[in-house]
C-alpha cells in the first residue's frame, strides 16, 4: 500500500471563485473534504461602531457598501427602520419609487449571481448575457441618482431625486426585454445535461436544518418554505402586487437556482404593476423634522435583500447618533452553514455550494 | 519527400530537412497566433463582445504583441520548485506535439513522413504531453498545481483508452494504420467519408479527443473557478507560453486527426468537385472542426472529476468496444 497523508490546502482569500475576500481552509484526502474551518473578515470596516457616531442620514453610504450588489435595499433597510421609530408618512411617488428600484435591484443582483455561478461552474458565456441586463438596469439607477454601485438613493423620509422625463417609460420598456431574455437564459443553461449534473443533489440541507441555522432567502425557499418578508409582514408597498413566493422541494444547489430565476420573473411581474400604477406626480420627500432625532427606544426592522433577510435592530437614546445599530446580514447568516455542508465533498462541489449560497463578502464581514 | 527521408542522409540533405522541419514549425506558429485570435473573436462575438480589436488592423497583431509580452516578462522560478524539473516540463509538453504532426498527409502529395503505423504513432507521442503536466505540476511545489497535474494525468489514462478503441473501428474498415491509407479508403462520394458508417466511433473520439485537449467542457486540470489554474499556476513569461503553445498545437494535430480519420482528408464530398485542389478541401475540413472547439468552448461549462471518470470509463469504453464489435461482424459480412 502507498502511504497517503491528508493535505491542508488553504483556498483565498485570493482565489477565484471565494467571490471576494473569503477564506477556507480545507483539509483533503485527495480531492473529498474531510474538514473545512473557513476565515471571514478580511473585509471587516466596523460599520455597526462607525455608525454609533454618524447621524442617520450619514450612515445610508455605509449600507451602500455593505452587500455592494444590493446596495438599494440595503438603503431601504436602514431607512425603513427609522421611518419605523419615527412613525413618518411616506409619499406614495417617493414609495413607488422605492419599490421599482428595489425590485430592479433585486433583478440586477440575481442576475450577477447567475452569471458568476455559472462562471463558477466553468461556463463563461452566461456570465456576459447577464451583465447585459444588468448594465441596462445599471444605466437606469445612473440616470436616477447618478451613481451605478452605491447609490445613496433613498432618505429618511422619502427618496433623494425623483425621475427624470421618460425614466418609467424605459422602465416599461425594459420589462418586455427582461422577460425575453430570461427565456433566453433558461434556453441556454436551465436544461444542460453538464448543468445538471453539476448541481443537482449537491449541498442538500432540510427544511428543518435551514431553520435551525437561521437561513433566509432562496437558501432557505429552496428547501420549501415559503417565507418571503414581503408577503410574510408586508412593508413598504407590497401588499398592493400581485406575486407569487417561489419555492422549490429539493434544498440542493439545483432548487436554490431554480427559486432565484423565479424571484427574477416575479420581480419581472411586480414590476410590470409598479409602473402602470405609478403616481404621475407628488412629492418625493415626507415631512420630516431636519434633525433627525428619533425618540428614546428600540426598533428592529427586517425587509427581503435579494439574499435574505436584512435587519436593522437601533437603539436610540434621544439623539442624533444612534446609541447601537446592529445589521442582521443575510449572507452573514447564510454563511454558517458552509462548514456542515463541504464535509465530505470534493474540492469542485465546494465551489458549487459556495456560490450557491450567494455570499457578498462586504456584507459577511459587516 | 518520401524520397529525401529514404535517401542517404547527406550534408545537403540534412540542411533540406532542417529548412523543411522550419518551414513546419513557422507554419505552426503562425497558426498558433491565429488559432488564438480566432478563438478570442469568435468567443467574443458568442458572448456579445468584440474580442480584440486593438493591435494592428482589427487586432490582427493582438497575439504578436501577447507573445513579445510574454518573451520580455521575468523568469520566475518559485524558491522551492525544483528547478531542473520545472524548467525541463514545458519542453517535454511541447515537444511531442510538434512531433505529431510529421506523420500528418495535408493533401496527396505532402505527407512528411507517411509512416505505416501513423496512427499509432500519433496516439503513443501524443501521450507524452500529459507527462510535461504532470511534472510541472509536482515540480511547481504548489498544491493547486500538483492536483491538475494529478488531474491530468488521470484524464490522460482513462480518455486515451477510448479513444483508441473508437478508431479501431477505423482501422477495421481501411486495413491500415497508414493514415494517407485511411484517406485513400474515404475517396469517392461523401458517404464513403468513415464519420458515416463509423458515426459511433466519430462521436467517441470527439468527445475523448477534446478531454485530451484538456479544453472546455474537460479543462478540469486547469479548471481556473477551483484549482485557480491547475498545473501551470506558478508558470510564467515564456514556459506559460510553451504551455499554451503545446495546447494550441495539440489543437491543430487534433484538427488534422478527425478530417483524416473521419471527414475524408483531401477528398471533396462529391468526384465532380475534384478539380478544387486537396488542400483546400483539407483546410475547410480542418478549419471547421478547429471552430468546432471553439464552440463548445463558448457553450458548455464544466465536468466534475468524478462524473469525467464515469463517462469515460461507463459510457464510451462499452460503447466504443461494442462498436468495434459491431464493426468487425458486419465487415466479416459484407466480405464474404
Amino acid at each position: 500500500m502507498l502511504r497517503t497523508e491528508e493535505l491542508l490546502l488553504n483556498v483565498g482569500p485570493q482565489h477565484p471563485s471565494t467571490h471576494g475576500v473569503f477564506r477556507i481552509v480545507l483539509k483533503i484526502d485527495g480531492e473529498i473534504i474531510k474538514e473545512a474551518t473557513p476565515v471571514i473578515g478580511y473585509l471587516h470596516r466596523g460599520t455597526e461602531k462607525l455608525a454609533e457616531n454618524l447621524n442617520y442620514t450619514q450612515i445610508i453610504p455605509y449600507t451602500d457598501r455593505m452587500d455592494y450588489v444590493s446596495a438599494m435595499t440595503n438603503n431601504y433597510a436602514l431607512v425603513n427602520s427609522v421611518e419605523k421609530m419615527m412613525q413618518l408618512e411616506i409619499p406614495e411617488r417617493a414609495e413607488f419609487l422605492r419599490l421599482i428600484v428595489m425590485e430592479l435591484q433585486r433583478i440586477a443582483s440575481h442576475l450577477v449571481w447567475f452569471g458568476t455561478y455559472l462562471l463558477d461552474i466553468g461556463a463563461m458565456s452566461p456570465f456576459l448575457y447577464a451583465f447585459r441586463d444588468r448594465e441596462t438596469i445599471i444605466n437606469l439607477f445612473n440616470e436616477l441618482c447618478g451613481a451605478r454601485l452605491t447609490y445613496f438613493y433613498m432618505r429618511v423620509g422619502g427618496v433623494k431625486w425623483d425621475a427624470p422625463e421618460g425614466w418609467i417609460e424605459k422602465v416599461k420598456n425594459f420589462l418586455p426585454e427582461m422577460r425575453r431574455n430570461l427565456d433566453e437564459y433558461h434556453e441556454l443553461v436551465s436544461g444542460n445535461e453538464i448543468f445538471l449534473a453539476r448541481v443537482k443533489g449537491i449541498g442538500k440541507y432540510d427544511a428543518q436544518t435551514a431553520i435551525n441555522f437561521g437561513l433566509s432567502g432562496a437558501n432557505l425557499r429552496s428547501t420549501g418554505v415559503k417565507w418571503d418578508l414581503r408577503k410574510d409582514q408586508p412593508y413598504s408597498i407590497y401588499d398592493r402586487f400581485e406575486f407569487d413566493v417561489a419555492t422549490h422541494p429539493d434544498g440542493d444547489c439545483w432548487s436554490r437556482y431554480v427559486v432565484r430565476m423565479e424571484e427574477i420573473k416575479q420581480s419581472i411581474r411586480i414590476l410590470e404593476q409598479a409602473v402602470e400604477q405609478f403616481p404621475a406626480e407628488g412629492e418625493i420627500m415626507g415631512k420630516v423634522p431636519r434633525v433627525i432625532r428619533p425618540a428614546e427606544g428600540e426598533v428592529y426592522a427586517g425587509i427581503e435583500s435579494p439574499r435574505g433577510e436584512i435587519g436593522v435592530h437601533i437603539v436610540s437614546k434621544g439623539k442624533a447618533e444612534p446609541y447601537r445599530l446592529k445589521f442582521r446580514r443575510p449572507s452573514f447568516t447564510n454563511l454558517q452553514i458552509l462548514e456542515k455542508l463541504l464535509v465530505g465533498e470534493n474540492i469542485t462541489n465546494m465551489v458549487t455550494i459556495l456560490g450557491g449560497i450567494d455570499i457578498v463578502l462586504g456584507e459577511v464581514d459587516g | 519527400m518520401i524520397d529525401l527521408i529514404q535517401s542517404q542522409l547527406t550534408f545537403t540533405n540534412l540542411i533540406l530537412l532542417f529548412i523543411i522541419a522550419a518551414v513546419l514549425l513557422m507554419t505552426l506558429l503562425g497558426f498558433v497566433s491565429y488559432a488564438i485570435y480566432f478563438e478570442r473573436k469568435f468567443i467574443g462575438w458568442i458572448q456579445l463582445r468584440i474580442g480584440p480589436n486593438r493591435t494592428g488592423p482589427l487586432g490582427l497583431f493582438q497575439s504578436f504583441a501577447d507573445i513579445l509580452k510574454l518573451l520580455i516578462k521575468e523568469d520566475v522560478i518559485p524558491t522551492k520548485a525544483d528547478k531542473t524539473l520545472f524548467i525541463i516540463a514545458p519542453v517535454i509538453a511541447f515537444a511531442p506535439a510538434f512531433i505529431v504532426l510529421a506523420t500528418i498527409p495535408y493533401a496527396e502529395n505532402l505527407p512528411f513522413a507517411d509512416l505505416n503505423v501513423g496512427l499509432l504513432y500519433y496516439i503513443a507521442i501524443s501521450g507524452l504531453t500529459t507527462l510535461g503536466m504532470l511534472m510541472g505540476g509536482w515540480a511547481s511545489n504548489n498544491k493547486y498545481a500538483l492536483l491538475g497535474g494529478m488531474r491530468s494525468a488521470a484524464q490522460m489514462i482513462s480518455y486515451e483508452v477510448p479513444l483508441v478503441i473508437s478508431v479501431i473501428g477505423v482501422i477495421l474498415m481501411t486495413g491500415s494504420l497508414k493514415l494517407s491509407a485511411i484517406v485513400e479508403g474515404q475517396a469517392g462520394y461523401i458517404w464513403n467519408w468513415n464519420i458515416f458508417p463509423q458515426a459511433v466511433a466519430f462521436i467517441i473520439f470527439l468527445i475523448a479527443a477534446v478531454s485530451e485537449l484538456n479544453r472546455t467542457p474537460f479543462d478540469l486540470p486547469e479548471a481556473e473557478s477551483e484549482l485557480v489554474a491547475g498545473y501551470h499556476v506558478e508558470y510564467s513569461g515564456f514556459r506559460f507560453a510553451f504551455f499554451m503553445l503545446a495546447e494550441y498545437t495539440y489543437v491543430f494535430a487534433f484538427s488534422a486527426l478527425t478530417t483524416i480519420l473521419f471527414l475524408g482528408g483531401w477528398h471533396a464530398p462529391l468526384p465532380a468537385l475534384e478539380f478544387v485542389p486537396g488542400i483546400l478541401w483539407f483546410l475547410l475540413k480542418f478549419s471547421f472542426m478547429v471552430f468546432f472547439l471553439y464552440w463548445i468552448r463558448a457553450t458548455l461549462p464544466r465536468l466534475r472529476v468524478d462524473q469525467l471518470m464515469g463517462l469515460g470509463w461507463k459510457v464510451l469504453l462499452p460503447i466504443a468496444l461494442v462498436n468495434v464489435f459491431i464493426t468487425a461482424i458486419v465487415l466479416e459480412i459484407i466480405r464474404n
